[in-house]
């Protein structure tokens, strides 16, 4: 009985609809954060080349630094193996981190935002729900690094149990890190300049750590960046956790970094998110 | 659900805003009762969209006060976002998402259930004539649909009252028709909206009562009809044959009429605001008696145009570099 023209709305239709749209009650905190988790898998599903970048780089990585350096820093391509895929696990993860800032920045300038901000929801729910899909996108990238790993040769001698904790460990700290360009991407005005910025910070973040190489063959005052490097530290625990000889204080490290983004971080941009023009 | 409905919709005095150096509003005052449309309107940069955002508990105000519906926008702002719905200039929806996703992220985040969410989704897309595009990414919707779409979104929980800020800019006449009949329905329904626009004919058509606004103040207030008397009963538009003979026309009538008579753009047009219809018949004979040729004449009430111009020294909308009164652009977006 509706629809008789196509593309035309229909008065008594829409009266109808009008008359039907009682207020539910408020969703809770949680409810509303899992919405917008669903929202970005959803973007994932609909835009799946977004996943491009986050899984082709890996394998590319994987595979030059494996064949074309393993030789010559190491002197066997296998044994390397066993060194650079934990890095290159943080690696890949922690580059996916930016997207989020540039998701949150597309959003704005598109003015969806402004939609949700005038929403009777948890204020942060936006935020926490993004990070909720974040945290899907992070764990699939694990995936593909690990999985192409194990076909190469990766032989982790502390097994399933080993490469779990590592993940799990890599997500605590990148949803930590991605509150860093949650805030850029409030800030900046473009997705292209958060872009931007967020590479300018990331490359030597995570280049400049013992990722690829044992920080013993750096001149001394690079060492001394590397050393007080966040991602190095996530590097030897996740390395450990993975080959074995992980200390507490190893976990500790990243936890307590993690903790200190987050309680500096997240505020700041809480408090920019609520009151931004 | 109709318990206590208050009788302002909007209740706002002194309210100001900054950004950096420059006051984007400064001291709006507005009276809106509820169960009708409201107009806002002013050229581009008056200050239409910032008072609001405010009002929408978007911005925070520099000064003043406002309440929506009883609540007032800073100490209760979760409640007046209980009960109002924004449709912003640009369309607020997802272009990654497909139509039905949009509205179906909306109704749970309104915290309807999942079937519930889905089944008002799709009641909305029949109602605005999207049922057939409700699967397709909003991204590869017209401008037309985008902006139903948009207005729909607002509507997945019907609000008390619903901003509309320059509904229809940019779309096309047909698309600009829709809208309109989607703003009368709302209105029947109950809802008051609140509706910005730099296009005299949308308020006219639409609006019962408005405000004009400019340089971030309200400068007049009154319904359409209270507006044009209070700059004159009507206008008198005049073209001569030739235009040479312009000027003698111009003075003859200045004479007779005792009001100021308007050169157009058109070397051949002339136009002045008439208080006395009588006067103009006397006028007309005594231009043909002088031995002007009068190719046109028409005597009407003034357009919202001539109010504007007569309240603010300038025609509207003079960003544009568009002709006043001709409506909006009718280009269609389908980036």
């Amino acid at each position: 009985m509706t629809t008789t023209r196509t593309g035309v709305p229909d008065q008594r239709h829409l009266r109808g609809v009008l008359a039907s749209g009682a207020r539910p009650p408020r969703p809770s905190a949680l409810s509303a954060s899992l919405t917008f988790g669903w929202r970005a898998l959803l973007k994932i599903k609909h835009v799946p080349e977004q996943l491009f970048d986050v899984t082709l780089f890996p394998v590319l990585f994987l595979l030059m630094f494996t064949y074309l350096f393993g030789g010559a820093i190491v002197g066997s391509t296998e044994e390397y193996l066993q060194w650079v895929l934990p890095g290159i696990l943080v690696m890949t993860v922690v580059m996916i981190t930016l997207y989020t800032g540039v998701t949150l920045n597309t959003d704005i300038t598109k003015g969806v935002f402004d939609r949700f901000r005038s929403l009777p929801i948890w204020r942060p729910s936006p935020l926490v729900g993004a990070l909720l899909g974040d945290a899907v996108r992070y764990s699939m990238a694990s995936l593909v690094v690990i999985v192409l790993g194990l076909v190469l040769g990766f032989r982790p001698e502390n097994g399933v149990v080993g490469v779990v904790l590592s993940v799990l460990l890599l997500i605590v700290f990148c949803y930590s890190l991605s509150w860093i360009w949650t805030l850029l991407g409030l800030v900046l005005r473009t997705p292209n300049s958060v872009m931007t910025v967020s590479m300018v910070v990331m490359f030597p973040g995570t280049f400049l750590s013992n990722i690829f190489v044992d920080p013993r063959t750096m001149p001394g005052w690079l060492q001394a960046f590397v050393d007080v490097n966040p991602v190095t530290h996530l590097v030897t625990a996740i390395r450990g956790l993975m080959h074995g000889g992980v200390t507490a204080a190893q976990i500790g490290w990243v936890l307590v970094a993690s903790a200190v983004m987050v309680a500096v971080f997240a505020p700041i941009t809480m408090y920019l998110y609520r009151h931004r023009n | 659900m109709t318990a206590h409905v208050p009788e302002l919709a909007i209740e706002a005095s002194g309210l100001v805003k900054d950004f950096g150096r420059t006051r984007a509003v400064d001291g709006v005052d507005l009276t809106v009762p509820t169960g009708l449309v409201y107009g806002f309107l002013g050229p581009n940069g008056a200050g239409k969209t910032t008072t609001m955002r405010m009002l929408a508990t978007l911005l925070r105000p520099d000064g003043g006060r406002a309440s929506v519906l009883g609540h007032d926008v800073v100490r209760e702002a979760d409640a007046v976002r209980a009960r109002v719905g924004l449709t912003g200039q640009f369309a607020s929806v997802d272009d990654d998402l497909t139509g039905v996703e949009n509205l179906v992220l909306l109704g749970r985040l309104y915290g309807y259930g999942r079937a519930r969410a889905r089944r008002r989704a799709g009641d909305l897309l029949d109602a605005f004539g999207l049922a057939e595009a409700a699967e397709r990414l909003v991204k590869n919707y017209s401008g037309g649909m985008r902006r139903r779409l948009d207005i729909a979104a607002s509507l997945v929980v019907t609000p008390e009252l619903m901003f509309l800020d320059e509904p229809t800019t940019g779309l096309d006449p047909r698309s600009r028709n829709q809208v309109w009949d989607i703003v009368r329905a709302l209105v029947d329904a109950g809802t008051t909206v609140l509706l910005t626009t730099q296009y005299l004919d949308e308020a006219d058509q639409l609006t019962g009562r408005m405000a004009v606004i400019d340089h971030g103040t309200v400068i007049a207030e009154g319904t359409p009809d209270e507006l044009k008397a209070a700059v004159g009963t009507g206008s008198l538009h005049v073209r001569v044959r030739r235009p040479e003979q312009r000027e003698d026309a111009a003075r003859l009538l200045e004479r007779l009429l005792e009001v100021p008579v308007r050169r157009e753009g058109d070397p051949a047009a002339l136009s002045a605001r008439v208080f006395d219809p009588d006067r103009v018949a006397h006028a007309l004979g005594a231009l043909s008696g002088d031995g002007v040729n009068v190719t046109h004449f028409a005597l009407g009430r003034p357009s919202l145009d001539e109010v504007f111009l007569a309240l603010t020294g300038r025609p509207a909308a003079p960003d544009d570099g568009a002709d006043p009164g001709t409506g909006p652009t009718t280009e269609e977006g389908t980036a």
